[in-house]
């Protein structure tokens, strides 16, 4: 679904990530890791084409990114950052519907299947029952499902999310990931999603995508493990990655 | 739910437009001089009338009654997409420094020209105080598309929007120095803000424009919807920002400039009123708030107006920016009180 040919990407004058490759296919979820600073947001963004890549070539669906029109790209591609919305009364249902900009006609209105499109994204992200609230009264935990509910009523084959745990308790931020794996596996989508959470990454993600500076590392999660890159590059004099347990240890 | 949203949106539609056939009616009858409704009528539709009557029906109040309408329409609904464009509740027609532009153009024409031995004759001067408003205003509007065309950050925008406001003002305050008692005081009487020195031959100008910066409103309203959600998600759903924006701009100048030129600059209801049409509709869509705000803006300004002619009875004439920032003021504080208690 989304290929990522020789891709050079940088921050301003600050170089990331080097000529690196990677296949991110439909039916899998890819947790992308690494630390703070490295490029991760830079390389979400530059897949949704809201920023641009050095060098390389991106290719969405066997095209190449530059070469698709907005339009199309906006029925191949949804994107989910940390940026809360805070309209003044806007309602969740009405948020939700907004993600079907991309098939509405000039004026925005919804047909049938619009409508039910939006009900169903509404559904399977399990927020129904908040259809007719409005946004600024929603909990952070409860606007992420809401965006995820968004970029679901834009009927994408890929969905890309920036940190969709940050600002959640732990049970929420479970609960959001098994939401993705179900989307992943049950809606062969390509779910891609940077986090900061090494635990809740393996323990769920297919597979994990990471950047060890100036390099991408794609391998399944189990393969990932053993290969030692987490290892080295989460382990600093306070803690270490067990790779034996999969898990963190505080160094004492 | 929806269906009874949709109920509301009727209803309070149905409300406004009589509210603005009832104070359209009241403007017509009250006055200085004092006109019976069948003399109205009669003028209105070409009936026997007294030749004085008929002047002042037709030449004075019809035109202020359609010049109300439209500067109330026009200032919210570009004040609306103002604040949806920067996601700013302070946000109104004049963020981008239009009526700085404008006021400039004034002060030019009414101060600086003559104080520079520009003729009468001259083409400048043939621009007159309404087309020297409207250059102004939207060579403003064109230094900050210029200025902006290569910035992402729409906050950005805002802050030389309005940074190009003060050092306009600036400028139009070192003419007011300068200028001479007998000038200064026509600069003074433009800011006041009127809605009766325009002409009937002026609405031929007035209105087309206006109806066109409306249209482009409305071209706006599915862009709006989705830069409500900030202009990243509204770029990977497909909209084409840079385009949008310059839709938005130029609709806003059509708007705001065309009015502040003719009326000076009404202050507060391009403001205050995209917020009372957001509070008693209680929607964020723009299909619905565009003319919901729009209409809110006539009612507000036709009863402004009234509120000026009723005052004017009783020998005080009040201009309609006093009016306009009494009633807007309040409106404005009320839901920022609102939103921070809720937060």
């Amino acid at each position: 679904m989304i290929e990522l040919c020789d891709i050079t990407l940088a921050f301003g004058e600050r170089r990331l990530i080097s000529e690196a490759s990677a296949r991110f296919e439909c039916g899998s979820l890819v947790a992308l890791l690494g630390r703070n600073g490295t490029g991760k947001s830079t390389l979400l963004r530059a897949i949704a084409r809201l920023g641009r890549t050095q060098a390389g070539q991106i290719r969405i669906a066997g095209e190449t990114l530059d070469a698709i029109p907005a339009a199309t790209l906006a029925r191949r591609i949804a994107f989910v950052n940390t940026e809360r919305v805070d309209a003044d009364a806007l309602s969740v249902h009405d948020l939700v519907a907004i993600g079907r900009s991309p098939y509405t006609d000039w004026m925005g209105r919804l047909s049938a299947d619009d409508e039910a499109k939006v009900e169903r994204a509404m559904k399977v992200a399990g927020i129904s029952a908040m259809a007719e609230r409005r946004v600024e009264t929603l909990s952070d935990g409860e606007c992420q499902r809401v965006m995820i509910a968004r970029a679901l009523a834009q009927d994408t084959p890929a969905i890309l999310l920036d940190e969709p745990t940050s600002f959640l308790d732990l049970p929420n931020r479970y609960e959001l990931c098994t939401l993705l794996r179900r989307l992943a596996h049950e809606e062969s989508k390509c779910v891609i999603f940077s986090t900061h959470e090494l635990d809740i990454a393996l323990s769920l993600a297919d597979s994990i995508a990471l950047v060890d500076t100036p390099n991408l590392v794609h391998l399944p999660t189990a393969e990932m493990v053993s290969s030692g890159h987490i290892e080295r590059l989460f382990s600093s004099e306070y803690v270490r990655f067990d790779s034996a347990a999969g898990s963190i240890k505080v160094c004492r | 739910m929806q269906k009874r949203g949709q109920i509301l949106h009727s209803i309070l539609f149905v409300t406004l437009v009589v509210a603005i056939v009832a104070l359209a009616i009241g403007e017509l009858l009250v006055g200085t001089t004092h006109v019976p409704f069948s003399d109205v009528w009669a003028a209105l539709t070409g009936g026997a009338v007294d030749e004085g009557v008929a002047t002042i029906v037709q030449r004075m109040r019809l035109p202020k009654v359609v010049v109300a309408i439209a500067a109330g329409a026009a200032l919210s609904a570009s004040g609306l997409q103002m604040q949806t464009l920067f996601r700013n509740p302070l946000a109104g027609p004049y963020v981008l420094g239009i009526n700085s532009g404008a006021s400039l153009g004034v002060a030019l024409f009414t101060m600086a020209m003559p104080m520079l031995g520009v003729g009468s004759a001259s083409l400048l001067m043939s621009f007159g105080l309404t087309g020297m408003a409207w250059i102004g205003s939207a060579a403003i509007l064109l230094l900050v598309m210029w200025l902006s065309r290569k910035i992402r950050n729409i906050n950005t925008i805002l802050i030389i929007g309005m940074m190009l406001g003060s050092a306009i003002s600036a400028i139009v305050g070192i003419l007011q120095y300068m200028g001479t008692d007998e000038s200064l005081k026509a600069f003074v009487v433009w800011t006041m803000g009127s809605l009766s020195t325009v002409t009937i031959e002026q609405l031929y100008l007035l209105v087309p424009v206006v109806i066109a910066g409306l249209v482009l409103s409305v071209v706006a309203i599915k862009p709006l919807n989705m830069l409500l959600l900030g202009e990243s998600y509204a770029r990977t759903m497909g909209l084409q920002v840079m385009r949008s924006r310059i839709i938005i701009f130029l609709s806003t100048t059509l708007l705001a400039g065309t009015i502040t030129a003719f009326c000076g600059p009404v202050g507060f209801i391009g403001l205050a009123m995209p917020h009372l049409a957001r509070m008693t509709f209680r929607t964020a869509d723009h299909r619905v708030l565009m003319p919901a705000a729009m209409l809110w803006g006539a009612v507000s300004m036709l009863l402004c107006s009234l509120l000026c002619d009723v005052v004017a009875r009783s020998g005080v004439m009040l201009p309609v920016n006093t009016i306009t920032s009494l009633l807007g003021v309040p409106i404005i504080i009320y839901v920022v009180i609102r939103n921070r208690n809720r937060q």
